[in-house]
């Protein structure tokens, strides 16, 4: 089975974010850059049906030079190969500048599967994945907690978490699947994974080289923009009671029907 | 290209599901400031009802999309009519609601009309003449203001709960109309074994005005009972921060917070939950929070605005009781 995850660089989670003065994006200066979350969870997903299955796992990236060290943590976690598409005429795309450009590459490699992580932890935006679906002509299944996979028929069945309850879909392969982190636990690179990953290639690609037209990609194509960046509303701490449960529960029922008013 | 807004309807049971309404509320303001016309689209089999329904809503036109091959929900499908009828209308504005669904089909439908698309809007205006969303990014330690492009069709999923449901006006009627949808089965390649509903006896999450939410102060899964009947009772939800799903004591769909849902209700309940910024993400935009805990120093209660330092195991029940009681006289 060949599958192909797509990887995105974004800002660890854990560390603070700052906001440039002027409002127009982060501050990445001194900031810890890994590898999203959720393609962390597609990466395992991928590799655990390689295992099972055999075939290949392609590791394929969009964004600027330092996104291959992103990529190279999926190449330690055990992926084959791994691919960079990097041009200066990205910058300023929307999703699905974004989406465009994958399936231009995912189009010259063999696959059966296309693994992508639920969304991305820095835009939260949780488009590129169905947009890529669509622009590949595949099926896809959004979000999955479950997979299992049937080689006779050629399909996949997942689960997906739905609002009240969980939608079990058999999709025929190829197909498109976005992850869930509650399909699987990822692995920690081994060390030899991690000195194996360090010497492998990773194929650079630019626009040209997939024969993507400028204009469908970029600040051009884009349909929107992040024009401004700010800091949460702040939320005051309000009175902090410490009383016996008595009075606790008085001053509660209070809140919510004077303040809240939901009673 | 036309100046109205659409909203895409989700439904269940004959009904539409609250988010359709919220956004149809919203859509009204903004076809009056756009100076268009309100159009409900309903995708579905059998959908009569749910159009009916949509009137007194706020929806001037409402577009019976009924096709067998449109139940149960599939992205295929969905896709397909939903892009048919964009592609036939133009509208310049598209609702869908940040659900399981929207967030399914719409990214889908954007890349096949090479539309426009901003995802979990928590707000969105016209201002000087420019559609502007806001959406929590970077696990909502930041707003992002997102200003669509002139031209074409715009298409805006927005978060649940972040508008209120318009009163419904009895007599005001849409014109209600039938759309064709070109549909073979060919075309609908996923394929639903199951929609396996979760028994619940308190509301789901995304839809909730009141979320009741325990963290590792519960100890344990069977003290998740203790929150159930305070939700019954609130006529609440029941979520949870991460620590009691890593430890199996609830499932993954009960999850608030960076890897789990983001929820945006009237009043959130924390009980036993520290706040950590893995959970502040998924629930700092709550309208008011009341926070439970034995530790004064949680750092929930740097957000709280009511902040109760005591034990829940005896708090929670009496509360429960409490309520009863209230809810009882009024």
């Amino acid at each position: 089975m060949n599958i192909v995850v797509c990887v995105k660089q974004v800002p660890d989670t854990e560390a603070p974010i700052r906001i440039r003065p002027d409002g127009s994006g982060i501050d990445e200066s001194g900031l810890n850059l890994v590898m999203n979350y959720y393609d962390e969870h597609a990466t395992e997903a991928g590799l655990r049906l390689k295992e099972q299955f055999g075939g290949s796992v392609t590791l394929i990236g969009v964004g600027p030079e330092r996104t291959k060290e992103a990529l190279r943590t999926g190449l330690a976690m055990g992926a084959d190969e791994a691919i960079l598409v990097s041009d200066v005429a990205l910058l300023g795309s929307d999703h699905l500048g974004t989406a465009r450009v994958l399936a231009a590459a995912i189009k010259t490699l063999p696959h059966d599967l296309i693994i992508c992580g639920k969304l991305s932890t820095d835009d939260n935006a949780a488009i590129v994945g169905p947009a890529l679906a669509e622009l590949l002509g595949l099926p896809q299944a959004t979000a999955i907690a479950q997979l299992e996979v049937d080689t006779s028929g050629g399909t996949v069945v997942v689960h997906r978490e739905v609002e009240g309850g969980v939608e079990v879909l058999e999709v025929p392969l190829p197909a498109l699947l976005t992850v869930e982190r509650s399909l699987n636990e990822p692995r920690y690179p081994s060390l030899p994974g991690i000195m194996k990953a360090k010497r492998k290639e990773i194929k650079t690609m630019s626009l040209a080289d997939l024969g993507v037209e400028v204009p469908s990609v970029g600040a051009t194509a884009a349909k929107s923009a992040l024009t401004r960046l700010v800091p949460p509303p702040k939320r005051q701490a309000g009175r902090m009671i410490e009383e016996d449960a008595e009075k606790a529960v008085a001053e509660i029922v209070a809140f919510l029907k004077n303040e809240a008013k939901v009673l | 290209m036309s100046k109205d807004v659409w909203v895409i309807i989700e439904h269940q049971d004959g009904a539409p599901k609250k988010i359709s309404l919220e956004l149809l509320g919203r859509a009204r303001e903004l076809a009056e400031t756009l100076g268009g016309t309100v159009v409900a689209f309903v995708p579905g089999a059998g959908v009569s009802n749910v159009a009916e329904s949509l009137g007194s809503r706020g929806a001037d036109i409402v577009y019976a999309a009924d096709h067998a091959l449109l139940q149960p929900y599939t992205a295929d499908a969905y896709a397909q009519a939903v892009s048919q009828a964009l592609q036939a209308e133009q509208p310049t504005l598209v609702l869908v609601g940040s659900t399981a669904q929207g967030r399914d089909y719409a990214p889908r439908v954007a890349a096949r009309l090479g539309a426009g698309i901003v995802t979990d809007c928590a707000s969105l205006e016209v201002a000087d003449g420019h559609l502007v969303a806001t959406r929590p990014m970077y696990t909502r330690k930041t707003i992002g203001t997102v200003v669509f492009s002139s031209g074409g069709i715009r298409i805006a999923v927005v978060l649940p709960a972040v508008y209120s449901v318009p009163p419904a006006e009895a007599g005001r009627r849409a014109e209600i109309r039938a759309f064709q949808v070109a549909l073979d089965s060919k075309g609908v390649r996923t394929q639903v074994r199951e929609v396996r509903a979760i028994q619940r006896e308190t509301v789901p999450l995304t839809e909730a005005d009141v979320i009741v939410s325990g963290g590792r102060g519960l100890k344990g899964p069977e003290n998740f009972a203790l929150l159930d009947a305070l939700a019954k009772a609130l006529g609440a939800a029941v979520g949870s921060s991460r620590p009691p799903v890593d430890s199996g004591w609830v499932s993954h769909d009960y999850e608030i917070g960076q890897t789990g849902k983001t929820v945006s209700p009237q009043v959130y309940l924390a009980c036993g939950i520290s706040g950590a910024p893995q959970h502040l993400a998924g629930m700092s935009g709550a309208k008011y929070i009341v926070a439970i805990n034995k530790d004064s120093n949680a750092p929930i209660f740097q957000l709280a605005d009511l902040g109760i330092v005591g034990d829940l195991f005896e708090i929670v029940p009496k509360l429960t009781e409490a309520i009863r009681q209230a809810k009882g006289r009024a």
